[in-house]
């Protein structure tokens, strides 16, 4: 009895999970290959945006002044503390992806006449997150300071996300 | 007794039909209000309908100015039958854009005049070949433009007559222009019409608060060319539903006539 | 139950051939013609029947909708306008739908404050209370995702805000909006199962609407007195008398509806909906549809990203155990003097919430949530639990009879509930 009624609940596991896992992403969706970016045509204070697995990534080249105020923040009084040196892999270049950690909306802060909150980095207009120049939650809602993807320089001046 | 029944039937069917004025409208919560000037178009109201001869006038604005920059990809040239242009005028004006077509029997594609049943032609390929035509800004479609802001064919007119000169101490940025009326009041697209950039059929003087309604009435057909027929038809529904309604509540009254309340 | 035909008293042979072997007429003359209502209902007890019909209105014009929709991230936008402009008479079943949503919600909010204020959720209506808290669920959920479906920024941005919610959860979150999303962010494989969804989720509300009717066929109704009938003096067969008056109520509903879709069809919805999405630009100020914004201002009212989604969840969730809360026998709030002032305050609470969840989360709104949140909260846990001991009612009426009828007896319960019923 209590054999069959096993062996019937391992049936229904078993016919239940193909339809739990059709819902994740399928084999094209996970297959989108990484993203490559030119830095070449992005001068010192410029930031572009590049869509990557249907997110925007910001890669800012950020200026001495920039990388300064990013280093001098103490830990104590970051949300979710990260020194800057953590965060990028070549001072000058922030790569970061470009969606708020509170409720995932694209945060401003990409072109000069954007809103870039208090901290000089990015302002997000949903709910009001502000975040620096390491991309780090300063002040607002979100909890996590814009993550930061996996990428690689394949040369000086290419990098590879994902 | 009747009458606090029915005054708590008042009130609960009351309470429906004013939920609608009292609850926020986004469309009011959204952003920095600048009010925007009532323009007081003919179609605006419950029983307005669209000035046949503005909407023309607004047409030739949009294919001669505007349209080089902003595609109407939602209508087709058919669609301005609706306006009142004559079928060989319609054919006309669509005859003079081309249009990709094919692949034909040896597999090309060829261009050829456009016809009723094409859509309005795209100025651009893509929305990146339009940003780098532009200095980065993406001119939008314009089919549904006056449904897609706020208070919609008024914003549009004291956005086409809102450039002016900057306040005192307010900097606009490299290929912006000052707005009154643009949310943040530095927008792209430059101040383009001018005093009789056009020359109407219909002897109209074209000043730009003109060109501007005018185009602001073509607009506000375009994004709802139902306008008409809905409010005609709500009128007739709601007669309709008003005499059923008594006749209704008379039928009510009958049967309730015995019950002691 | 005897096996064999039924014993059927229908006149009509051809009906009457059917009803032995299947008893459908019999169960309809039961549940919908002799059935015994209380004599003294308000209009407030339209809503029900409303609410069924509204659910039929959408179901109809929705299937027509999705004979011409395409559920693409490409053609979902393209193909919603086509409907607007090529399809016959397609603005209008589209209007029709759209604003039904609006108009749902506003019946079912009247018909659970009818709930509410004259405690129709107490034994042994519990179980009835709850079948319609989850209606009102799945509502929510349909609702939710039939606003994404026509592909416009608030759709998209909607979508991408809700779905984030559940990643609030730690450990299983991310993998749960992944999950929800088939991808890496809100896509095509979103839309297509938010498609497929949102035309099951309404034959599950007609299935569990099914269960909350049957439900109060066994309980009977509740009335504005809130105390039992008593017998025949007491009731009235449901047709005629609740038929021509549901009826009445009907078709001022009806024009309500048709001025909203004929004369203001996008007055309730966002402008930026007509903006086709785009998954790299936020909108300025992302708000949800009216209907949502209460528990909107709930979500932001706490600073806590978990807390602030537990609690939004928890504004329903504390709806299922309402009628263990309320520890009063009376139902009526017109003869419990305090409560209903507690109630009338909640209800403030609720419009202030609507009021602050579409403006942006800034002071002095945040504050403001913050305390009608509180107030939302405590109405259920802290205050009707008090009163319950703590408050003393009026003298109920002996019978519905009894207030209605005037006899000389006993009127001073009748009287003590008189001017009650001007509120």
């Amino acid at each position: 009895m209590l054999t069959t009624g096993a062996f019937a609940a391992v049936g229904v596991g078993a016919v239940v999970w193909p339809f739990i896992s059709s819902m994740n992403p399928a084999r094209d969706v996970l297959a989108l290959a990484s993203t490559e970016v030119d830095l070449t045509p992005i001068a010192v204070g410029q930031a572009v945006t590049v869509v990557w697995r249907g997110k925007p990534v910001f890669v800012r080249h950020r200026t001495a002044e920039e990388i300064q105020a990013a280093r001098a923040t103490p830990l104590s009084q970051l949300k979710d503390p990260a020194t800057d040196q953590s965060r990028v892999q070549r001072d000058q270049w922030l790569v970061v992806v470009g969606v708020c950690t509170h409720l995932g909306c694209v945060p401003l802060g990409q072109k000069p006449t954007d809103a870039r909150g208090e901290y000089q980095g990015w302002f997000c207009p949903c709910h009001g997150s502000h975040y620096d120049t390491s991309g780090r939650i300063r002040l607002g809602p979100a909890p996590l300071n814009l993550a930061v993807p996996e990428y690689s320089f394949t040369s000086d001046t290419q990098i590879r996300i994902g | 007794m009747r009458a606090v029944r029915n005054l708590i039937g008042a009130l609960a069917l009351g309470a429906v039909a004013s939920l609608g004025a009292v609850l926020p409208s986004p469309a009011r919560a959204a952003g920095e209000a600048i009010a925007i000037p009532d323009a007081n178009f003919g179609f605006a109201g419950f029983f307005g309908t669209f000035d046949r001869g503005a909407a023309q006038r607004g047409l030739q604005v949009y294919k001669e100015v505007c349209s080089a920059c902003h595609g109407m990809y939602h209508l087709s040239y058919r669609n301005l039958l609706e306006i009142g242009l004559s079928e060989d005028q319609v054919r006309a004006l669509a005859g003079t854009f081309t249009v990709m077509d094919g692949p034909n029997d040896t597999g090309e594609m060829f261009e050829r005049p456009a016809r009723l049943s094409d859509r309005f032609r795209r100025p651009f390929a893509n929305e990146l070949a339009a940003r780098a035509a532009n200095n980065g800004a993406y001119p939008p479609d314009l089919s549904v433009m006056a449904k897609a802001r706020p208070n919609g064919a008024n914003y549009l007119h004291a956005l086409l007559t809102g450039y002016v000169d900057p306040p005192a101490g307010f900097t606009v940025a490299d290929g912006m222009y000052y707005n009154a009326y643009y949310p943040g009041h530095q927008i792209a697209m430059p101040p383009i019409l001018n005093p009789d950039q056009v020359t109407y059929a219909d002897g109209t003087a074209a000043t730009v608060d003109q060109m501007a309604r005018d185009v602001a009435t073509f607009l506000a057909w375009a994004a709802e060319p139902e306008t008409e027929q809905r409010r005609a038809m709500g009128v007739k529904m709601i007669l309709f539903l008003i005499v059923l309604g008594g006749l209704t509540y008379a039928v009510k009254r009958k049967v309730w006539a015995d019950v002691k309340h | 139950m005897a096996i064999g035909l039924h014993d059927s008293t229908i006149k009509n042979p051809v009906l009457r051939w059917v009803d032995q072997r299947l008893p459908v007429f019999t169960m309809m003359q039961k549940e919908y013609g002799t059935f015994p209502t209380p004599r003294n209902f308000n209009y407030f007890w339209n809503f029900g029947a409303l609410a069924m019909v509204t659910l039929m209105i959408m179901i109809a014009t929705g299937i027509f909708l999705a004979m011409n929709y395409t559920p693409h991230t490409s053609y979902a936008f393209d193909s919603v306008e086509r409907i607007m402009r090529d399809v016959n008479y397609g603005w209008l079943i589209r209007y029709v739908h759209m604003n039904g949503a609006s108009m749902f919600f506003i019946v079912v909010f009247i018909h659970i404050w009818r709930g509410l204020y004259y405690g129709s959720y107490k034994a042994p209506r519990e179980l009835l209370w709850i079948l319609g808290v989850v209606i009102f669920l799945l509502m929510m959920a349909t609702a939710f995702m039939g606003y994404v479906l026509p592909w416009g920024q608030m759709s998209f941005w909607g979508a991408t805000v809700i779905t984030n919610l559940f990643s609030a959860f730690p450990l299983v979150g991310e993998h749960i909006v992944t999950w929800l999303w088939g991808g890496f962010s809100v896509d095509n494989p979103t839309l297509n199962r938010f498609f497929s969804l949102h035309y099951l989720m309404p034959f599950v509300i007609a299935g569990v609407v099914f269960l909350h009717v049957a439900a109060l066929h066994i309980t009977g109704s509740n009335n504005p007195l809130g105390i039992d009938p008593k017998g025949p003096q007491d009731t009235l067969p449901f047709h005629p008398y609740y038929t021509a008056k549901d009826s009445v109520g009907l078709i001022v509903y009806f024009i309500v509806f048709a001025f909203l879709v004929f004369f203001m069809p996008n007055y309730l919805g966002h402008p930026d909906n007509y903006i086709p999405a785009n998954p790299l630009v936020t909108p300025a100020h992302i708000v949800p549809e009216w209907y949502f914004l209460p528990f909107y201002a709930i979500l932001r009212a706490v600073p806590d990203k978990l807390g602030g989604v537990l609690l939004m969840f928890g504004s329903i969730a504390v709806l299922f155990i309402l009628p263990w809360l309320d520890t009063s026998p009376v139902r009526s709030m017109r003869f419990r003097p305090v409560a209903k002032w507690a109630l009338f305050l909640w209800l403030i609470a609720f419009f202030v919430l609507m009021w602050a969840g579409g403006k942006p989360a800034e002071e002095p709104y945040v504050t403001i949530s913050r305390i009608a949140t509180a107030y939302y909260f405590a109405y259920f846990l802290v205050i009707l639990p008090l009163l319950g001991r703590l408050e003393r009612p009026l003298s109920l009426p002996e019978s519905i009879a009894m207030p209605v009828l005037r006899g000389g007896g006993p009127v001073m319960a009748g009287a003590a509930a008189k001017p009650m019923e001007k509120a």
